[in-house]
């Protein structure tokens, strides 16, 4: 397939062609023509490398009826992605190089994006021993990413001997970071709204302290850290003295630490519960300077997709998580573009480029140059909507911005070469 | 008055006022008759569901309704198709089909009277949600304080105890400091929430500080598992500095009352003798609890709607 894409902006820079062919990026230039292309009119639009999520939750084995690898894709590709990272508690856990190859294939299937497998650290998730990380990194699913996601690695020792072991291999242990001791029963960020609203307190230092603890083992060790979903200003703070020492750590900020507060609990609507739980003004304010600045490497989305039993209940009772994929750049577009913290190009650097470093995916988060894969997107970033759930392409609807107006539209992404969206629509 | 009652911190000074002021108009309308019931709501349907045990609340809500002439269903979680894992939304929705015009709802998690609000089109009272309020039990506190000592404005009311796990100390202090009363928290440090600062009250670790200055000393019920988180180190020690017993009953003005909203842990947060003193308050408070509720019950569904 041939494209050709007339009069995108790459970077947000002046308007130029693109010439996509066989899976890569043939010519970049002015007045580009080809016989027989596709032509896609881009008057207007900015152009991006393809974005890669280091934290997609697909649900695939095991609850099928809130998300699977394709529905999951879909969103993925619509939001402007051309890799995601499938978390591992699913059921089975993927804590086997059978489970990471199986979710490795269903994403092949599906075709809408590249479906990256994470790895449990622990069997089961449990926290007690090592899983088989060296046969998962052996994998046809190359998995390089290891988290127990949904649940920290607590155990100091272990999490030590998980950073060593994966050095072998070049792998990164990414951490969910909360002390377990010190949420035990919580339900919301700890401060004045929760003791007001009677739900247990989540506080931010059991965060931190984690945060802290692990980016000591890994400067001890010489290991990679990864950091998930950071919440709180004190871990960014943390983070920014851990990286002036030079330790190897990076860290992600979901969009929906960006964007919204605590203060959504107040509702008690359930959508807006999430672990970590949604911070204060002054965390919120942290965060994003903390991802302008670099201290904060990546927006990962901590895509959650949970059927409706399973959200429309008492707070207490639902389930933490929320929708991010299709939503992911809107909410970046509207708490960093728009309020002049973060260009296009750090906008590229910090969904694309610096995830894919992190992940080591070889072909995402590429400059947008000849040569190149052709994993790109174009965004409208005029265009603005109201978020209606019932319009997204994952299986489930708990969407934390439902009828929230964005700024931004995903128009077209392509996945090597091949569109699998075009005027906003998923090809597949 | 709005269409539910969810949590004292909803109700502004002219709200709780009403519903006080019509208590005590209920209850001079029923004195000395002979049958205790008055028509207003004859023909509504008022629903008790109880998703945790609590006889005594449970039975001065039906009481209540009753007595304003309702017809009352009483359904428990337990036993229940509830039980077997039908949703709240479910139930609610099975109940509003049912035609029922009032949900009075305990339930174990905060906000679950929030969501049923949400989903009904009667309305929902709440009679105490997780760690969150219990409205009418501040109301009848509120209540049987004005009675006691003939006004609110002013009144320095000491709650004592496990105020972090205490949905009736949050509602007390919401509703009491709307009505002018002065309040002062009195814990250990582990029993108080870490947003306490921005609550309208003062915070005393102190009991024998707070004592003599106390109109009102109002004891919460401390559960002995809290112990065993170490919350506090013993039943003896929390005894001895957050108990109230004969001798700390003595420091108290000639005036003061105590509280205690029930059950009782006899011993452990107030002594026997204590709570059956003259200053004691404990069973006026859960006859006053009727009254209340029958304010609460004639406001949302009788005097708005006919
Ligand atoms: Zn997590």
């Amino acid at each position: 397939m041939t494209v050709l894409i007339k009069g995108a902006r790459v970077l947000g820079g002046d308007p130029a062609d693109l010439l996509l062919d066989d899976g890569r990026i043939a010519a970049v230039g002015g007045r580009l023509s080809a016989t027989g292309a596709t032509v896609v009119d881009a008057d207007g639009l900015v152009a991006l490398p393809g974005l890669v999520d280091l934290h997609t939750h697909l649900r695939e084995p095991g609850r099928e009826d809130a998300e699977t690898v394709e529905t999951g894709s879909r969103a993925a590709a619509l939001g402007g992605f051309t890799a995601v990272h499938a978390m591992a508690n699913t059921d089975p856990v993927a804590d086997t190089a059978g489970v990471v190859e199986q979710v490795w294939r269903l994403g092949r299937q599906s075709g809408l994006v590249d479906v990256v497998p994470v790895g449990a650290v622990t069997v089961g998730l449990r926290g007690e021993r090592l899983a088989e990380l060296g046969a998962m990194a052996d994998s046809a699913a190359r998995v390089r990413v290891f988290s127990d996601d949904g649940h920290c690695v607590a155990d100091p020792a272990l999490m030590r001997r998980a950073l060593e072991y994966v050095k072998a291999f070049d792998g990164v242990v990414a951490q969910h970071a909360e002390e377990p001791r010190l949420t035990a029963g919580a339900q919301m960020n700890e401060g004045d709204l929760s003791a007001r609203l009677g739900l247990t307190g989540w506080p931010a230092a059991a965060e931190e302290a984690v945060v802290a603890r692990d980016v000591l083992l890994a400067e001890h060790v010489g290991a990679r850290l990864h950091v998930c979903h950071v919440s709180t200003a004190g871990s960014v703070e943390i983070l920014r003295w851990a990286k002036s020492r030079g330790v190897q750590v990076t860290a992600e900020v979901t969009p929906h630490h960006l964007l919204l507060t605590e203060a959504a609990a107040a509702s008690y609507d359930p959508v807006f519960k999430v672990n970590p739980p949604l911070r204060t003004d002054t965390d919120v304010q942290a965060l994003r300077a903390g991802l302008a600045d670099g201290t904060i490497d990546a927006v990962a989305t901590d895509h959650a997709p949970h059927a409706v039993e399973d959200k429309e209940s008492e707070w207490a009772q639902a389930r933490p998580g929320m929708l991010g994929l299709e939503q992911a750049l809107s909410v970046v577009l509207e708490t960093l573009v728009e309020p002049g913290l973060l260009d296009w190009a750090g906008v590229a650097d910090r969904m694309a480029v610096r995830p894919a470093a992190i992940g080591r995916l070889d072909g995402h988060g590429r400059p947008l140059t000849p040569g190149e894969p052709a994993n790109l997107l174009l965004l409208d970033p005029a265009a603005r909507a109201v978020v209606d759930p019932a319009a997204l392409a994952s299986r489930s609807r708990n969407s934390p911005y439902a009828g929230r107006e964005l700024p931004g539209r995903v128009v077209a992404t392509f996945l090597r070469g091949e569109a699998t969206v075009l005027d906003g629509k998923a090809q597949k | 008055m709005k269409r539910h009652l969810l949590e004292a911190a909803d109700l502004d000074r002219a709200d709780a006022t009403l519903v006080l002021d019509t208590a005590a108009q209920i209850e001079s309308a029923l004195a000395g008759r002979e049958v205790k019931k008055l028509p207003t709501l004859r023909g509504r349907t008022v629903v008790n569901l109880f998703y945790e045990d609590s006889t005594r609340t449970r039975i001065s809500f039906e009481l209540a309704a009753k007595r304003l002439s309702a017809d009352v269903i009483n359904f428990s979680a337990k036993g229940s198709s509830v039980s077997k894992g039908e949703s709240l939304k479910d139930t609610a929705l099975t109940l509003e089909a049912m035609g029922s015009d009032a949900i009075v709802v305990r339930h174990p998690s905060s906000g679950a009277p929030h969501r049923l609000a949400g989903w009904v089109r009667g309305s929902v009272v709440n009679a105490g949600d997780g760690t969150h309020e219990h409205p009418t039990q501040a109301l009848l506190d509120a209540y049987t304080i004005r009675r006691r000592l003939g006004r609110l404005d002013g009144v320095r009311v000491a709650v004592v105890g496990d105020v972090l796990h205490s949905r009736v100390a949050r509602s007390n202090v919401w509703l009491l400091s709307t009505l002018g009363a002065e309040v002062t928290l009195v814990a250990p440090p582990t029993l108080l929430p870490v947003g306490v600062g921005s609550w309208p009250v003062q915070v005393s670790y102190d009991l024998d500080a707070v004592l003599p200055k106390a109109d009102v000393v109002m004891m919460l019920r401390v559960q002995l598992e809290r112990m065993n988180a170490s919350f506090f180190p013993s039943a003896r020690e929390y005894s001895r500095r957050y108990g109230l017993d004969a001798l700390r009953l003595a420091a108290l003005g000639d005036e003061a009352v105590v509280m205690h909203p029930g059950p009782m842990n006899r011993g452990m947060e107030i002594a026997a003798d204590v709570a059956d003193s003259v200053r004691s308050t404990i069973v006026e408070q859960v006859a006053n609890g009727v009254s209340v509720r029958m304010a609460v019950l004639y406001l949302l569904l009788g005097g708005a709607s006919s």
